[in-house]
């Protein structure tokens, strides 16, 4: 067991997190993408998959930096977020309002078009949740240190 | 100092128990926050998004503009810790650190 290295060196603490962030994460994915028919949708699942980051950060420590690097927090929040905004202008292109999903893609199905929008917009604002919470964590925790 | 915490409490507290007389009962149907666009949502979203769950209809489609801005706050949040956070450090040598420290090898908590 290489990873024992983080201030909780509990091999019982160390299984049952490898354990179970994969079933935290598989569960906020879920929860992104059922936003159309059950409580939840981006910002709720970006908190779970941020979460499930935060477990491996307290737990496993600086290992868990080869698992989720510190720059890819701001990273995935950037490009989602710039994605988001390029799915709202997309109707634009064609003569629509900012984020009128409806106009998004000519002779198509504006009730399917809108369908999908929503269900796109769920998708990056929860990696952009995601994506900024961890980096907030991130940048609290390395920040203070001089 | 404490009585005059207690008595602005009671003031307070009583002001707004005073004022919650004058809201509308609970579902009233008459009530202006149900006599509103928001009749329009109950009966449209389905057919306008084929959307069953009409909180998200109305969070990521008719009100879409508004959840975008939520978006770009919370990028911004997450940018702004860390501009004030991550400060950069001068080295020995007079050079700076990079905003990331450990990219450059020398972080305090960096590589493993």
């Amino acid at each position: 067991m290489k990873s024992l290295t983080s201030h909780y060196d509990s091999l019982f603490l160390h299984v049952v997190t490898k354990a179970i962030v994969p079933l935290i994460q598989i569960f906020a994915l879920y929860v992104i993408t059922h936003g159309h028919y059950s409580p939840g949708g981006g910002f709720q699942g970006g908190v779970m998959m941020a979460a499930s980051i935060l477990l491996l950060r307290i737990t496993l420590g600086e290992a868990s930096y080869r698992r989720f690097p510190r720059e890819a927090g701001l990273a995935i929040a950037g490009v989602a977020t710039l994605l988001f905004c390029l799915l709202g202008f997309a109707s634009v292109v064609f003569g629509g309002n900012f984020l009128e999903y409806g106009m998004a893609v000519p002779g198509a199905d504006p009730v399917r078009l809108r369908y999908w929008g929503i269900f796109w917009a769920e998708v990056f604002i929860g990696f952009l949740v995601w994506g900024a919470l961890v980096a907030i964590y991130d940048a609290l925790v390395t920040g203070g240190v001089e | 100092m404490r009585f005059a915490s207690i008595l602005l409490l009671a003031a307070v507290g009583g002001f707004l128990l005073w004022g919650s007389g004058d809201l509308p009962q609970r579902g009233d149907p008459e009530s202006p926050a149900s006599t509103g666009i928001s009749t329009y949502y109950i009966q449209n979203a389905y057919h306008d998004s084929d959307t069953p769950n009409m909180v998200t209809a109305v969070l990521a489609d008719y009100r879409g503009f508004d959840t975008f801005g939520e978006a770009v706050v919370v990028t911004a949040a997450a940018l702004s810790c860390l501009v004030i956070l991550l400060r950069r450090r001068r080295r020995e040598d007079g050079s700076e650190t990079g905003v990331f420290p450990d990219l450059d090898g020398d972080a305090p908590g960096g590589a493993a």
